[in-house]
Formats: C-alpha cells, sequence, structure tokens
C-alpha cells in the first residue's frame, strides 16, 4: 500500500539526450495516490508503457526520482518493489498448473507453504478461478491466463500497486467487459492502486477514477472522465477523448466575441491575454453544437447523417470549415442547407492548442 | 448423377516415374539382393529369409557384427546428444541479443557447419595425430600417451570432441532461435514475481524451448546414427572395430566383401531402424501440437 510519487520524472532511450525532442518522456510531476483507480491513455508511442516500466522498476528513468511513499526506490530492481504488472500479452508459466501460477510469486519469496496455499486459493475464489485451480494453466483462454497474471500479483500481501499495460489486447470482445468489471470489483475490494494503460478511450473512461492524458511523451491533462470530457486542457485530449472528438476550429478573437469568418459567436468570458501570432482555435464537443433548421442559427451545409446508435451525428460545413453536430431527436432537416447551435458554456478558446482561462466579462455600466 | 471423371489421375504419372526410378526400383532391388546369395559370374540363388534370420541372431557371425555396430552406434548417438544438447543450450544462452555480436557470433557458429563431413575429418586426423598435430602433440607432451590410432578409448574421444566441434553449433542456433522468440513480457513477470535466474530457466526458456530442442535432438539423432565420413576418415573404423558404425560396417559388407545379400538385409533394417524412430519423434511433436491446438480452440 503507498502513495507513489513521480518526481521530475524524465526519460530518454538514447545515450545523450539533447533536446526535448530525444525523451521519450518529458518530464513529469505526478501524484497516484494510495487505492486510487488510474488510467494512463494516449496513442501508441506517446511514452505511457515507458512511464509504466519506470514505475515497475523495469527501465531505470535518465532523470528524476520515484518515491513509494516517501521512500525512494528509483534504484531498486523491479523483484524489490512491491509491484504488480500484467502485461498486453497473458503471461503464464506454461509447464505449471493455475495453483502453481498463484503459488509462484510466494514460493520465490520463500514464503511458508502453507501460507502459500491458502493464499493461493483465497485469489483464485475472488478472480473465480477456483474451477480450474489443477488445470494446466497454458491450456485456458486468454482471459483466464489474464486473471492468472493478475492473480499473481495479488497473492503477494504487500502489493503497491497494479500496473495494467493493455491488458484487455487479446481478450474476445464480449468478455473485455466481463474482465474489467472484474478489476474494478478487485479495486473495490482490494483498496490497491492500480494504473492502467490503455489507447482505448473506452476502458479508460470506464475503469478509472482519474485519467491520465498522455500524447507525444508528456502529460496534456489529468483529471476525471467528466473534466475531460467538459473542459479539454488541451485540443489533443478534445479530439481524442469523445467520439466523434471535439470540433477544434481556427478562430478569431476579439474580447468576448470570436469570429469564424464572419459568423460572431458570443463568448462567456473574454479572452484579452491572447497574443498575435498564437495559434487561436474555438473548440466545441459535437454534443454541445445542435442542428437546426435553416435560419435557427449559423448557416452550415449538411453533407451526411451519421446514425451512431445512441445519438444523431451530422457531419455539416460551416464557414468553409468541416465539423460535426449532434442532431436532436425532434429535428429534421430536408435539403443540405440548415443551421447550427453553440451552447456558449461549451465553447473553449485554445491558444496553440492550450486552453484559456480568459476572464469574467465586464458588462458596460449602464 | 455426378459424372466422375478419373483423367486427372493422369497428373499424377511423372511423380510417379520420378519416385519409381529414384526411390521404388532401386529398394526393391536392395529386397530382391537380400533374398538371394550371390557368387561370381552373376549367379543368384534363392536364399529366402536367411540373410534376416542371421543378421537378427547375435550368435551368428553376421548377426554379431551387426549388433556390435549397432551398439556402438547407439552409445555414440546418446554420448554426444548427452553433450551436444546442454552445451548448445548453454551457448545460446550466452549468446547476446543485440547488436553487431549478434551476427558476428551467428557467423562464427554457422562455420563449422558449412565444412565437408570429409575435411572434417581430414582437418582432425592431422589436428589429432601425436607427431605433426597441434592438438595430439600438445597432449603428448603433457605426458598423456594419446594416439587416437592405437587405442579405443583415444579414438573414441577424438571423434566425439570432433562431432561436438561440429555439430554443437546446430543445437545453439536452433535454440537461439527459440530463445528469441519468447516475448520480453515473460522476463519482465518473472522478474516482478521474484523469479531466481534458475527458475526463468525451468519455468520459461526450457518450456518455450522445447520444440526446437525436441528438433534439434532427432536431427542430431539422425545424423549421428547414419554417420559415415567422419570416422572413416578419421580411424577407419579402427582400432580393430572400435568405431566400426553401422554405416561403416555395411560399405565394408557391400563394397569390401561384396556380399550383396548380407548388406541388402542389414541396410533394410537398418532403414527400418530409422523409420521407427522418426515415427516415434513424428508422433511425439504432432500430439505436442494437437496438444497446442487444443488450448487455441
Amino acid at each position: 500500500m503507498a502513495r507513489i510519487t513521480l518526481d521530475h520524472l524524465a526519460h530518454a532511450y538514447g545515450p545523450a539526450p539533447k533536446g526535448p525532442q530525444d525523451y521519450a518522456l518529458k518530464e513529469i510531476d505526478h501524484v497516484w495516490e494510495q487505492g486510487g483507480a488510474y488510467a494512463l491513455l494516449g496513442p501508441s508511442g506517446c511514452g505511457k508503457t515507458t512511464l509504466l516500466n519506470i514505475i515497475s522498476g523495469l527501465v531505470r528513468p535518465s532523470r528524476g526520482r520515484i518515491l513509494f511513499d516517501d521512500r525512494d526506490v528509483t534504484d531498486l530492481p523491479t523483484e524489490a518493489r512491491n509491484i504488480a504488472q500484467v502485461f498486453q500479452f497473458p503471461v503464464v508459466y506454461d509447464t505449471m498448473t493455475v495453483r502453481e501460477n498463484l503459488a509462484f510469486p510466494l514460493k520465490n519469496r520463500h514464503v511458508p507453504a502453507d501460507r502459500t496455499a491458502a493464499r493461493a486459493e483465497e485469489i483464485a475464489r475472488l478472480l473465480d478461478l477456483t474451477r480450474v485451480l489443477d488445470r494446466k494453466a497454458r491450456n485456458l483462454t486468454a482471459d483466464m491466463k489474464q486473471k492468472i497474471s493478475l492473480g499473481r500479483g495479488l497473492v503477494r500481501s504487500d502489493v503497491a500497486a497494479i500496473l495494467f499495460d493493455e491488458p484487455l489486447t487479446v481478450i474476445d470482445p464480449h468478455l473485455k467487459w466481463q474482465l474489467r468489471s472484474t478489476l474494478k470489483e478487485i479495486h473495490r475490494l482490494l483498496d490497491i492502486t492500480m494504473i492502467y494503460v490503455t489507447h482505448d478511450q473506452t476502458e479508460a473512461l470506464t475503469f478509472a477514477d482519474k485519467v491520465v492524458v498522455m500524447h507525444d511523451g508528456a502529460v496534456v491533462q489529468t483529471g476525471t472522465p467528466e473534466e475531460l470530457f467538459e473542459r479539454p486542457a488541451h485540443t489533443f485530449v478534445g479530439h481524442f477523448i469523445g467520439s466523434p472528438g471535439m470540433n477544434v476550429l481556427p478562430c478569431r478573437v476579439d474580447g468576448a466575441t470570436a469570429y469564424l469568418d464572419n459568423e460572431a459567436i458570443k463568448l462567456l468570458r473574454a479572452y484579452p491575454a491572447l497574443r498575435q501570432g498564437q495559434r487561436i482555435e474555438l473548440g466545441i464537443r459535437p454534443e454541445f453544437v445542435q442542428l437546426q433548421p435553416k435560419g435557427f442559427g449559423f448557416p452550415a451545409r449538411v453533407r451526411r447523417i451519421d446514425d451512431i446508435g445512441r445519438a444523431r451525428i451530422a457531419r455539416v460545413e460551416m464557414a468553409g470549415r468541416a465539423m460535426s453536430a449532434s442532431v436532436p431527436d425532434n429535428v429534421s432537416v430536408t435539403g443540405d442547407e440548415a443551421a447550427l447551435f453553440f451552447d456558449t458554456r461549451h465553447v473553449h478558446i485554445y491558444a496553440d492548442g492550450h486552453l484559456m482561462a480568459g476572464e469574467p466579462v465586464r458588462r458596460p455600466a449602464s | 448423377m455426378k459424372v466422375v471423371n478419373n483423367r486427372a489421375w493422369f497428373l499424377v504419372l511423372p511423380v510417379f516415374a520420378i519416385v519409381a526410378f529414384s526411390a521404388i526400383l532401386p529398394i526393391m532391388t536392395v529386397v530382391n539382393y537380400s533374398v538371394q546369395d550371390t557368387f561370381g559370374n552373376n549367379q543368384f540363388f534363392w536364399n529366402g529369409v536367411g540373410w534376416f534370420q542371421d543378421l537378427l541372431d547375435p550368435s551368428k557371425e553376421l548377426g554379431g557384427r551387426f549388433f556390435d555396430a549397432l551398439w556402438r552406434n547407439l552409445l555414440f548417438s546418446a554420448i554426444i546428444l548427452a553433450i551436444e544438447v546442454p552445451l548448445g543450450i548453454a551457448v545460446a544462452l550466452a549468446m547476446p541479443r543485440e547488436g553487431w555480436k549478434v551476427a558476428a557470433c551467428l557467423v562464427l557458429m554457422a562455420l563449422p557447419l558449412l565444412i565437408p563431413w570429409n575435411v572434417v575429418g581430414t582437418i582432425w586426423q592431422i589436428f589429432a595425430r601425436g607427431d605433426i598435430g597441434l592438438l595430439g602433440w600438445t597432449v603428448n607432451r603433457l605426458g598423456i600417451d594419446f594416439n587416437y590410432t592405437g587405442h579405443t578409448l583415444d579414438a573414441w574421444i577424438t571423434i566425439i570432441v570432433m562431432d561436438v566441434w561440429h555439430w554443437t553449433s546446430l543445437v545453439a542456433l536452433l535454440c537461439y532461435a527459440g530463445l528469441k522468440s519468447i516475448p520480453d513480457a515473460y522476463y519482465q513477470a518473472a522478474r516482478i514475481d521474484g523469479a531466481s535466474r534458475w527458475a526463468v530457466f525451468r519455468t520459461i526458456q526450457l518450456p518455450k524451448m522445447r520444440r526446437v530442442l525436441l528438433i534439434a535432438v532427432l536431427l542430431r539423432f539422425m545424423d549421428s546414427f547414419m554417420i559415415y565420413t567422419e570416422p572413416f576418415v578419421l580411424t577407419g573404423g579402427g582400432p580393430g572395430n572400435a568405431t566400426t558404425f553401422v554405416s561403416i560396417d555395411l560399405v565394408k559388407l557391400a563394397l569390401g566383401q561384396f556380399d550383396l545379400g548380407k548388406a541388402a538385409a542389414m541396410s533394410i533394417v537398418y532403414n527400418l531402424i530409422i523409420l521407427v524412430v522418426c515415427w516415434i519423434f513424428y508422433t511425439v511433436m504432432t500430439n505436442a501440437d494437437a496438444d497446442r491446438e487444443r488450448v487455441e480452440a
């Protein structure tokens, strides 16, 4: 049980990193609270697996420290840290039964045989593996094998955190859901810090209390799923989370008004701090842009309407820019002429990709 | 009604002709010889299964020399397997995993495999000589009376060392391929589980190498069981009959003494032994595969 602190951590695989471009993992400061369920979300190659391997001790960081509670473990080898890791492809020891697999980490640590056996059975019960305890591990399905990998982490009662490296990649879709709920269930029961690496936003958002979004070796935002959805701190987060992603439209901002070509959108906050030369963009999620019949908002041209099951999404063009909008149930549009209604509470302004806070609008004295 | 056209079978004819000329006819000739006795002037007499009875009866002259050669052969195979397989695994484990050293190692290891058998025999024939051979001379200077043409044990040691020198790299290369196919995650998981070096070998590396090891054992067994050229060049089967293996004896019998009937019977039995061993290995391997497939399903 531990709080894991990343203190000015950075990592480069090459021997002599010159600039930020050489770092697979740019400097990161982060605290994983004891008992939290975290997801590390980002596209392939963003550095999330590197970060995970640094925490588990498989990779030694080039710079910075890593603390478990207040103990510096930067130089400790993996086996000396109380970490368990579940890998993308299930790792089981082929020649052993499930029971022997579960007992293996304890046997290696010279735990007395009776304690080991009892603990293995307890974990098997927890993971619903009791039925197959005496079967050879290699004869089981991928989801069972992943449970065994997880179980080998859980048997160690001193385990501080469990790291998951895209553990559902090779699991059948209909079992993914089930395994994920098992993970959540175990998290609730055992109060263990869990860090779950994935590039799948659904997995991240349903598993984690807190999601850490990584992009290009850096953390771009840490927050609850709601925060990531409602206030993406970076246009990347807006794009990456949500389906379809946030509309990001180049614009010009003057005080509390944004201009998309000639269409003026009133904003709730003013942005006097924007500088010349910055790339200014307006971000709004499709959920907060509604398609309306012509004349009820900014004029737009409908390209097509996709039914994605729980909602209808219109692909439209407004002021020469492609974007997505939601189609309310009661709205039907004929022809390709339509209008867009922006929910201004959910309009964000980004400068060079980063969310701008803005200032409250000063109402003219009247 | 379904129209059946059997003319497609004609397409098999060329294959049949090739196989007939390259395999069936020669084998039938051997079978023909094995049931007859020959005298000069190409006179053949029917002998039935007489040669086979002689061959399989150790108390007869023919059976005696066959079983002597067979046991020698099996002992030789057992010894070189017992040395080459563990040594090959050890070499594979010690080989570098990345960088230019991999290529260097692979080339060096492949070298002995590329040398023709009779050249290997000649190299060791000279290398192990007491008067001009570096190895033989050095060993003799150390005060050990080493003479592979005179002493049975020395001849065996030389042949075994020669075979180990020639073929261990094959086992090592196969094992190396097996080791390379193990994903890193296994090693990482083992570290997290606190496994010792020995436990990693026992629980991960050895099981994952099982299939290539089986192939290595099969190849090395077959090769050592039919070994001919190297001992023929090195010792000529001597001293006495000490290193006369089945193939050497067979050639002596067939081409030296020109006892075609006896030699034909011996070569058929020799062939059957190899077939049986192949079948056993094949069964073991396909069973292992079936086991694996059941897992996938």
